[in-house]
């Protein structure tokens, strides 16, 4: 009979060995993962397996305002400072300038526009595949599941991570990404008695991740990071959906 | 050692109507052309001219002998014809020039081992526009007067052996050495029928019964004196040349003609510290035509794998059709980059921006530089005004971006109308409808008013809102104008995250 301590220890190797047989897995332990707040628990290693890719679903302007936001504090979270990001997008609507409130730099960001689709995804393999970049952002609604399979095989290979804001997606369940997320906006978070509008808040779903917990939650950013939402607890809300 | 080749098209303007209308072909025919109320003959046939006629003969004369000589109207766009025959020799040697009105010189130092030697190389050009139903005559010597004098008055082998020019132009008549003709006329009187007869009298007596340009032209045709060559198509500083034994048809083949000129090219841009921003290929077709494709780079470059992964991106657009003869690369933009800056670019963080650029090179060459931009502030309050899109990648300005302004994250192309309900006077709205959709509003931030720059344009102010709906959504609003002294018009501008 093994003493407790040492049976944790073989359990957390073989739940390692389990992970890393999954698919790709970054340690928790380097010091420079994209810090997520309280979405951390949702992933693997409480770790946000940032080189991957992750699609950003919205369905209507404001969410897809929303969606911007959040993925600028999620790109804000692992680019550095000298470090390039490349944005590539056919109707771009994202002023350059909002994207100083998300910790980010806009001259840092290099936008690339296009018209036709076959370009555009073209555009951001070729991207993709040079890690001299902090991350490649996508404005494409729709991808072919075997051009997601090219994407998701690039960045494998160069830890590019790949952000895709799909919006008004006409399918949403056929491709292999590592994550997939849905953003909304709700009511933002203010301080009692005070009048304006505060910060900007979000109903998070996170619907896909893989070897990690799907969830929802409400979460604000504060202009330097993310806050847990004022309404209910992540507790409680796995228990509303449980209980939905 | 120069090496200079002159071409002479005996029948240029007769061999450009034979190839255009082929029934002519070995037919007795002149070419002519009014002049001080006569029909002169400019241009013969070669039958013709071994009948005895001549260019600048009164046509009715000729007639008188030949009753049934044929006659064309003469086109004086010989000078065209000339200047692509010489585009055309431009796959030999990449100095060619047009000499007079029916000849071409070539420089052709260093290029005749391409072709195995002189007499390869000169049979080969001869054969070639031989067969291209041109008559001509042709010599190679060091000077270019030299070569110009022995394809025109010749008699012995054409392909002169170096510095053997002042011998074999001894036995030619004076006419060789591109005389006027009271000069020459002058020199026959005095029975000095052949160049060797006056060549070696001292130069005093020369100057002044003939005058200077006589001493001239044999100090040239000696190589005494230099003569310039002026090129049809000015020669690019950096340049680098591949002529093919066979023509040259799959995209493989193609690929390693790049590569080749690619590693020349970069050698000598290592060499004189320089690195290329353009760089253009074209390739001479086996039927004339020319293909050309040109990339661009962001910074100077002399890398040849990573200008070859440009150029690969464009071989699909090249069309070898029967076979290309001849590939030149050419870099018309080269900028400074020094060995030092390259190895400081794979220090520090230098070698990620390298990338990036590589990077951005090949979506260049693909998609255009037009789609591919960065934004940087400028000192302007109003939203539309307030970046500027540069497309330098290593741009930068000493405005910084504003703080602690409220700025959304999407803003749409123009502002759109939208319908309020709204306390004055400058109250923001209680609700608002977009698209058909009416928005409660909850919160409000504003207003934040900025005025229209008066110095650029003239028009109303904006007084923007912050607001946020009952549903979540946050938006950007402005009224346009105040009330009271303007009709005030909504419009949403953009939303916030």
């Amino acid at each position: 009979m093994k003493q407790p301590a040492e049976r944790n220890e073989v359990i957390a190797r073989l739940r390692g060995e389990l992970l890393s047989a999954r698919g790709p897995v970054f340690s928790s332990h380097s010091h420079d993962y994209p810090d997520l707040g309280p979405l951390n628990r949702a992933f693997p290693e409480h770790c946000f397996p940032y080189q991957g890719t992750h699609e950003f679903i919205s369905h209507n302007s404001e969410a897809a305002a929303a969606t911007l936001g959040f993925m600028a504090a999620v790109l804000s979270r692992f680019m550095k400072e000298q470090e390039t990001a490349i944005w590539v997008g056919a109707h771009r609507t994202l002023f350059p300038p909002g994207l100083k409130a998300f910790c980010l730099v806009p001259d840092r960001i290099i936008f690339v526009d296009l018209v036709s689709e076959k370009e555009m995804l073209w555009v951001v393999e070729e991207c993709l595949k040079c890690n001299a970049l902090a991350a490649v952002v996508g404005e494409i609604p729709d991808i072919h599941p075997i051009a997601f399979r090219r994407l998701q095989l690039a960045v494998e290979k160069s830890g590019v991570p790949c952000l895709l804001h799909r919006h008004r997606p006409r399918n949403i369940e056929n491709t292999v990404c590592t994550t997939r997320w849905e953003i909304r906006p709700v009511a933002s978070l203010i301080e009692d008695g005070l009048p304006g509008v505060g910060y900007p808040q979000w109903q998070v779903a996170l619907l896909k991740v893989r070897n990690g917990k799907p969830g929802n939650w409400q979460l604000s950013w504060d202009g330097q990071q993310f806050q847990q939402g004022n309404t209910t607890s992540m507790e409680e809300q796995q228990v509303y959906i449980k209980a939905g | 050692m120069k090496r200079y080749m002159s071409v002479w098209f005996r029948h240029l303007a007769a061999d450009r109507l034979a190839l255009r209308y082929p029934g002519l072909g070995g037919q007795v025919y002149v070419l002519v052309a009014p002049e001080r109320g006569r029909m002169m003959i400019r241009s013969v046939s070669k039958a013709a001219g071994q009948l005895g006629i001549l260019p600048g003969t009164v046509l009715a004369d000729a007639r008188a002998v030949y009753p049934d000589l044929l006659f064309y109207d003469d086109d004086p766009a010989q000078d065209k014809l000339l200047q692509s025959l010489a585009v055309w020799c431009y796959r030999y040697t990449p100095v060619t020039g047009i000499d007079g009105d029916d000849g071409l010189i070539l420089d052709i130092s260093g290029c005749a081992h391409l072709w195995g030697g002189e007499a390869a190389y000169f049979e080969h050009i001869v054969s070639r526009l031989q067969a291209g139903g041109y008559h001509v005559r042709a010599a190679i010597a060091d000077t270019m007067a030299a070569a110009w004098a022995v394809a025109r008055y010749g008699t012995t082998h054409p392909v002169l052996p170096s510095g053997s020019q002042a011998e074999i132009l001894r036995p030619l008549p004076p006419e060789a050495l591109r005389l006027e003709l009271p000069v020459v006329d002058r020199l026959r009187k005095l029975g000095l029928t052949q160049i060797g007869l006056f060549i070696d009298m001292p130069p005093s007596v020369l100057r002044r019964r003939f005058g200077q340009l006589l001493l001239d032209r044999v100090d040239k045709a000696l190589g005494r004196m230099p003569e310039t060559l002026e090129p049809v198509t000015p020669p690019e500083p950096y340049v680098e040349r591949l002529p093919c034994l066979e023509p040259i048809k799959t995209a493989h083949g193609i690929e390693v003609a790049i590569q080749k000129l690619l590693e020349g090219i970069c050698q000598r841009l290592q060499q004189e510290e320089k690195g290329l921003r353009k760089a253009r290929l074209r390739c001479y077709r086996t039927d004339g035509q020319q293909q050309c494709v040109e990339i661009g780079t962001n910074s100077p470059v002399r890398n040849h794998t990573h200008l070859f992964r440009l150029f690969e991106l464009k071989i699909d657009s090249i069309e070898p059709d029967l076979g290309i003869e001849l590939f030149v690369l050419e870099a018309p933009v080269v900028e400074g980059l020094t060995t030092q800056q390259e190895r400081l670019w794979d220090l520090d963080t230098g070698d990620k921006k390298d990338a990036v650029m590589k990077l951005l090179d090949r979506l260049q060459s693909r998609i255009g530089a037009a789609a591919i931009r960065r934004y940087l502030p400028e000192e302007h309050h109003w939203p539309e005004r307030s970046i500027r899109s540069v497309s330098d990648i290593n741009e930068t300005t000493s405005v910084t971006w504003p703080e602690h302004q409220m700025r959304p994250v999407s803003l749409l192309g123009a502002p759109v109308r939208i319908e309020v309900s709204a306390p004055i006077p400058d109250y923001p709205p209680m609700l608002f409808i977009h698209k058909g959709k009416i928005h409660k509003v909850v919160k409000a931030d504003g207003p934040e008013r900025i005025e229209r720059e008066w110095w650029i344009e003239k028009g109303l102010q904006r007084d923007y809102y912050q607001v946020e709906d009952e549903d979540g959504g946050r938006y950007w609003l402005f009224r346009s104008g105040y009330y009271g002294e303007h009709k005030p018009e909504w419009y949403i501008h953009g939303y916030f995250a």
